[in-house]
């Protein structure tokens, strides 16, 4: 059993927040249905995070970013993803991308990518995922082969957040065919303007439209050997470090979804008439209500609680970072649910945010591993099996 | 470029209840927050500065003892500095005392330019600026849509009811700022960061040379005397259909109510 680190937000964190939610509820949330509908990413938000240093935040301070801790950079996922989903997890994907860089780099590759991933001069994602191997990461097959100092990348990712249009994408491949599972993988940066470079298909999606969804495809793409982050056989390690970082901003994200619909499902309640009264005066909705807010609240508190344990370096981070994503993204859904319940019919329209940020809330039971992978790192934490 | 922003902390104008029982601004029971106005004049201020490539730009404000939390909301805009003039004696001052208090701080100060909002969303006398001018002996230059300084004299384009005046004078002036200078920026998340360790320095009325100046609401020469809530508007009438039912509803309202 692990133990529960007490958090408490600093006066610096609440400012930052503060400032993050007014700057998301002020120019991203006018923005958002716009952003789902077109199904476009949102440049101008992009730049407008780079231009407020939301970017800046993960990254260590001698590169240019502000350094903010893992529940700092959360709250400020929370606070956009309140507004809109897809501006939110501009942020999450640009922290979880650039953490191999961060944790595992070498100086020499701090230095050429940080600086400009924290200004936000470029975007970097995350290829792990292909069209075989989800879930089962350890069934990956992309090819890495060593030619000299150089790797030749053969194979295809599915599923990549951003891969269309960032700069960087750090990939998983297979560079010791005859290794064990899970030891045959390497990390690698590859920079998207190499030839045999390209981007598949686009996905078409129930959620988070505005942020684009792509098959890469790698045709012998080679890479300078001192592009793989860490060692030959270590991807699989890198990867699993990751999502100890990176689960919790999807619990933020989900926390910052359920937020915004709890809002305007209250807001909603004490405007709509029916029966010659306010609809917020009727108890049943009141019990949705405020069953939504205890969801609400209780997925935030265990997600900050998770931020504070795996920063204070927890023996069992990926338990932590597995339960916040789990009881967030199951919060986030059937808030979300409720939230359209709360508006009946016009919860259903297009016209109001409920429906797109229920939309939006399913991904966070999906990605980042499903629900299902959360309960399996639970459940093997508990029993003891590793 | 050295330029100083007068800037009030003044109550939420989002917040619910403004005046106390003896009908002053609640100042200790509502969130403070910079006075917009300010914040288009400390926008300029921080453009003229950046074009400059040198120089500062320092806040001023008279207020209690809690304005620093205030005052750096209009740090992390980019003031690299304030001055707060704070004195248990200075409660419910008047604009008069305001414009005494400030120019003694002023000629403390060293500066091309003073700028000014054009009124405050708590007290709204708007002769502050005005008044410090007089009070400093400074040339006055109301109503800026457009701040040009140069090495020592300042063009303005003063707002007038056909299209804007052409202003000049020597610097060091003082500019009544107003809202067509330019939308506020907000402030970047190292801007936050950098103003928790920048300096705001705190003057008593004892480290100005004010000699035996009178101050405080004893002997304001203005005085609230009646507060009336504004009166219940009726039941708002919210239409939620599709734009072509809805602009023929609204047609209906007005032309059952004879407004068109």
């Amino acid at each position: 059993m692990t133990e529960l680190k007490p958090y408490r937000l600093s006066d610096e964190q609440i400012e930052l927040r503060d400032a993050v939610r007014r700057l998301a509820r002020e120019r991203i949330a006018p923005r958002a249905a716009e952003v789902d509908r077109s199904a476009e990413f949102p440049w101008d938000n992009k730049e407008l995070l780079a231009s407020q240093d939301i970017l800046a935040l993960p990254f260590p301070v001698e590169y240019g970013g502000l350094g903010a801790d893992l529940l700092t950079v959360c709250l400020a996922i929370e606070a956009l993803s309140a507004a809109c989903a897809t501006t939110g997890l501009i942020l999450a994907v640009h922290e979880l991308a650039a953490l191999p860089i961060v944790s595992k780099g070498t100086p020499e590759q701090r230095q050429r990518w940080l600086p400009d991933l924290a200004a936000g001069r470029t975007l970097i994602s995350f290829a792990i995922t292909e069209s075989g191997a989800g879930s089962d990461a350890g069934s990956i097959a992309m090819r890495a082969t060593r030619e000299g100092d150089e790797y030749v990348i053969d194979g295809a990712k599915r599923f990549i957040t951003h891969g269309s249009i960032a700069d960087l994408v750090v990939v998983f491949a297979v560079s010791d065919p005859g290794a064990k599972r899970h030891r045959n993988l390497s990390c690698f940066v590859v920079e998207t303007n190499r030839p045999g470079f390209s981007v598949g298909r686009l996905e078409h999606k129930m959620g988070i439209r505005g942020s684009p969804t792509a098959e890469l495809l790698f045709d012998a793409v080679r890479i300078p050997a001192g592009n793989r982050i860490g060692d030959e056989g270590e991807g699989f390690a890198v990867a699993m470090s990751t999502f100890e970082r990176s689960r919790p901003g999807i619990a933020a994200q989900a926390v910052g979804i359920a937020q915004g619909a709890l809002e305007f499902a209250a807001h909603y309640a004490n405007e709509r008439i029916q029966f010659g009264k306010p609809i917020a005066e009727q108890q049943m909705v009141q019990g949705l209500l405020a069953d939504m807010d205890a969801s609400t609240e209780a997925a935030r508190q265990l997600t900050y609680a998770a931020c504070a344990a795996i920063e204070a370096g927890d023996g069992d981070a990926a338990r932590w970072a597995a339960v916040c994503k789990l009881v967030a993204g199951d919060a986030a859904m059937r808030v979300t649910t409720d939230a359209v319940q709360v508006l009946g019919g016009y919860g259903y329209l297009g016209e109001f945010p409920v429906e797109r940020m229920m939309r939006d809330a399913k991904i966070t039971q999906l990605y980042e591993g499903t629900q299902q992978i959360q309960r399996l790192v639970v459940a093997r934490s508990l029993l003891g099996r590793s | 470029m050295r330029i100083v922003v007068l800037v009030k902390p003044v109550p939420d104008t989002t917040g619910q209840e403004r005046l106390g029982s003896d009908l002053r601004v609640d100042r200790a029971g509502v969130p403070a927050v910079v006075n917009a106005n300010d914040e288009y004049a400390l926008e300029a201020a921080l453009k003229l500065v950046e074009a400059a490539g040198e120089g500062e730009v320092i806040l001023l404000a008279m207020a209690p003892a809690a304005a620093p939390e205030t005052l750096r909301k209009a740090l992390a805009m980019g003031a690299q500095r304030g001055v707060l003039v704070t004195d248990p004696a200075l409660a419910g001052s008047d604009m008069l005392t305001t414009i005494r208090v400030l120019a003694g701080a002023l000629r403390r100060l060293e500066y091309d330019l003073v700028i000014a909002g054009a009124d405050t969303s708590d007290g709204g006398g708007g002769v502050v600026g005005a008044g410090l001018a007089l009070a400093v002996g400074l040339p006055y230059l109301s109503y800026a849509a457009k701040i040009e300084p140069s090495a020592d004299r300042v063009v303005v384009h003063r707002i007038s009811p056909v299209g804007y005046d052409v202003i000049e004078s020597s610097l060091p002036a003082l500019v009544v700022a107003t809202q067509a200078l330019g939308e506020p920026r907000y402030p970047s998340l190292k801007g936050i960061m950098a103003a928790r360790s920048k300096e705001i320095v705190t003057w008593s009325l004892g480290d100005l040379e004010l000699g035996d100046l009178a101050v405080g609401g004893a002997v304001a020469t203005t005085a609230v005397v009646e507060a009336h809530k504004p009166p219940t508007r009726a039941a708002t009438r919210v239409i939620r259909e599709p734009a072509a039912v809805a602009a023929r509803q609204v047609v209906e309202f007005l032309t059952d109510r004879r407004l068109i």
